[in-house]
């Protein structure tokens, strides 16, 4: 027997409907546009991109950051809420650890974008020198990658071993499960040896987690330029990446509720906490940003003083206050009316997704205004070079893979989505215990019991 | 089936050192070619440039120089002469800005290949074989002195007719990046660089630090530690830490007319 909320979500994976196909087809359009773009750039070289000599990076390079930025949602979101012992955690948990997985499919990959050589790409490891933050990257990307595919596959287990069960599927579709559940039969010693593997993958997860986006930072503080040679940027870029990957976090958990009709899993419970949390690293940004600018621009030292000036008053200061406001303010401001004020509390959903998507987007541009403005402040610019080639300007290849990059994203996460279900069932399948018992005791419902706890078999 | 935790651990293991194997074989056979041999510098050779900014005009024959030697692609100044105006009251001096050479140098700390790299003489090589342009050398270089080829760069037969070296970097190629290299090939040859030796000024200075001698295109030869103590010389964003190669002799009582002076007495050569 399943319950009423297991057979909607299996519904979710079951169920196709024409929407979603037409939603396929339009992200592969893009994908395939995108496609087209690189074999132009790789055909003419990057000269089809914006970038010059003095701007020698630009838009790959903001949506590598960007990329790993978002994956930082979801394992260490879950992975500290395991932790921690959340309870409210479990139905967050595998939606969270899918974008990680797969904003790191696409991040990860932006660097061999960027590259002028990409056929030469495996001399990173043949000639690889452990001196270059760029090998930091690769190592510190690939561990963590590896780690998050095992995190997200291992408690995910069960949920195979059942779905291998159901009817609903046919042979092939079950076969596929099974072959995934590794012969999983919900055995005590089978749920031990889970219970503790996941405990232990969850520990490991979270300095990598860490790691990973200070050697992202390092890439920029390893320099010797204005405005990155600074001792601030590993945690401030740590911050930067949970803040929005837990933006993203929300605005999918928000999207899968809409789509999928996952009210049942999905209550204003987790939406509230997530809002908290959200708020709390708002707040931890802004005083990293405070900090990180303030410093800079109390002092205007030297070449600093002309990058602080083009940001707070220059070239760059519409997108540098617009971005500000959009991940800072405005969205301080939207959390605290619905996390703060009851009679704005049931607008708590949709408000945090308005807020989720303006840090989403405003992240990213932030992280353009990260490397832009420090490449085009170099201590000796070349006045004698053309406008073009001294202001960095994207071009349409750039938009093209960027588009393509996050239709990709979209697109995989979509089809994981219609294969496994977003809400892990075993998981979930305690509170459904204690919600029967506080229902039929007619009391307000009874908050679940925390920790990893106890993982009950499959058949009740 | 049940598998024992030796079992289990000795199958991964040997695994694990089975692929590693596997890898490290179809790694031999995709880079089956060798890499060219790295230029190999002489041990008593230690490469320094004095540049004296008195005598520089900023007429840029050492940057024609350079592009004529290199057949460096368009926009691409691996030598580069610079207009500053450190102080409003004074007045503008020249400053050529070849590569620095460090002796700490960021770009070759931060390349993840090694094909930028350190030679014994002092010279910081570029190996355009090995480069996979990522361009990190580019961020950590604080004199803008790399460059990338962006596009194919236009060659000529004359590029084209000699095998590539680490010696003169040539011929050019797409997605890489190129920098100064202090011309190793007619170092080699007994010569002055490119850019020394046709500074009709007779600015740049070029020599072995072990010999304390630096001469320039006219053929006065200096000692090296003599003009750089008593010449109150400095090399370039010092404070950086990056120990370049290159002194500059400050700009005093210049011994040349400044630019405004020289279009005037071309105008009036041109109406005589």
């Amino acid at each position: 027997m399943i319950s009423k909320r297991e057979a909607n979500l299996l519904r979710s994976v079951t169920e196709t409907s024409l929407a979603f196909y037409l939603w396929i087809g339009a992200l592969s359009c893009v994908a395939l546009w995108g496609l087209y773009a690189y074999i132009h750039q790789i055909r003419t070289g990057l000269i089809v991109t914006g970038m010059r000599d003095q701007n020698s990076w630009g838009m790959y390079i903001t949506d590598f950051v960007f990329f790993i930025g978002i994956s930082h949602a979801g394992t260490l979101i879950s992975a500290v809420l395991r932790v921690t012992n959340a309870g409210w955690r479990r139905p967050i948990t595998r939606l969270a650890e899918g974008i990680t997985v797969f904003a790191l499919c696409i991040g990860g990959p932006m660097v061999i974008i960027d590259m002028g050589r990409p056929d030469r790409m495996f001399y990173l490891f043949y000639h690889g020198r452990i001196q270059s933050p760029i090998f930091w990257d690769v190592l510190g990307v690939s561990t963590y990658l590896t780690g998050c595919i095992i995190y997200l596959y291992v408690p995910m287990i069960p949920d195979l071993a059942f779905l291998a069960q159901r009817e609903e599927f046919g042979q092939r579709r079950r076969r596929f499960y099974r072959a995934l559940s590794l012969g999983w039969t919900g055995s005590v010693e089978e749920q031990h040896l889970l219970e503790k593997c996941i405990s232990v993958l969850a520990i490991f997860i979270i300095p990598l987690a860490i790691s990973v986006h200070t050697v992202v930072s390092w890439i920029f503080a390893m320099t010797l330029r204005p405005g990155w040679n600074s001792s601030i940027y590993g945690p401030y870029f740590v911050v930067g990446a949970i803040y929005s990957g837990a933006a993203g976090v929300v605005l999918s958990m928000y999207i899968l509720w809409r789509v999928f009709h996952l009210e049942d899993y999905l209550e204003p419970i987790h939406f509230r906490n997530l809002g908290l949390l959200l708020l709390a690293f708002c707040l931890i940004y802004l005083y990293f940003n405070i900090n990180e600018y303030l410093t800079t621009g109390y002092k205007v030292q030297g070449p600093e003083k002309l990058l602080v000036h083009g940001l707070f008053f220059g070239s760059f200061s519409t997108l540098f206050w617009t971005v500000q406001s959009m991940v800072i303010i405005v969205p301080f401001i939207l959390m605290t009316a619905v996390l703060a004020l009851k009679p704005l509390r049931r607008f708590t959903p949709s408000v945090l997704a308005v807020a989720s998507f303006l840090i989403v987007v405003g992240a990213w541009a932030k992280r353009y205004l990260i490397i832009i403005p420090t490449l085009a402040t170099p201590y000796l610019p070349n006045p004698k070079l053309p406008y073009d080639w001294l202001h960095y300007r994207p071009t349409w290849v750039e938009w093209s893979i960027t588009a393509a990059a996050t239709a990709v994203f979209l697109l995989i996460y979509s089809l994981f989505a219609s294969i496994f279900p977003m809400v892990s069932i075993w998981e979930t399948r305690e509170d459904d215990a204690a919600r029967e018992a506080a229902h039929a005791m007619a009391a307000p419902p009874q908050p679940a019991p925390q920790g990893l706890g106890t993982i009950r078999p499959w058949s009740k | 089936m049940s598998i024992s935790r030796r079992g289990f651990m000795q199958g991964t293991g040997g695994a694990l050192v089975a692929s590693l194997a596997a890898a490290k074989e179809t790694a031999a056979q995709i880079f089956h070619h060798e890499l060219p041999a790295r230029s190999v510098a002489p041990t008593n050779q230690k490469w320094v440039m004095v540049i004296d900014l008195t005598k520089c005009d900023g007429c840029e024959d050492c940057t024609r120089a350079c592009i004529a030697m290199h057949f460096a692609p368009p926009m691409q100044e691996w030598i580069r002469v610079y207009e500053v105006e450190d102080n409003p009251a004074a007045g503008p001096y020249f400053l050529a800005r070849p590569c620095m050479q460090c002796d700490n140098p960021p770009c070759v700390r931060g390349c993840p290949v090694g094909a930028t790299f350190k030679r014994t003489d002092g010279i910081v090589i570029m190996d355009q074989d090995r480069c996979i342009g990522c361009r990190n050398c580019m961020a950590q270089c604080p004199y803008s002195a790399r460059s990338f080829n962006w596009a194919e760069p236009p060659h000529t037969r004359e590029e084209l007719s000699v095998p590539y070296s680490t010696d003169y970097n040539y011929p050019h190629r797409k997605g890489v990046v190129e920098k100064c290299i202090f011309c190793p090939h007619l170092l080699r040859a007994g010569k002055l660089p490119a850019c020394a030796a046709k500074c009709t000024m007779g600015a740049i200075y070029f020599g072995n630090e072990y010999e304390d001698a630096v001469t320039n295109s006219k053929g006065e030869t200096i000692q090296f530690s003599k003009v750089t103590e008593r010449g109150a010389s400095f090399r370039l964003l010092e404070e950086l830490g990056t120990s370049p190669r290159v002194y500059y002799l400050p700009s005093a009582n210049r011994k040349y007319p400044g630019p405004n002076e020289l279009k005037e007495k071309e105008a009036a050569e041109k109406k005589l």
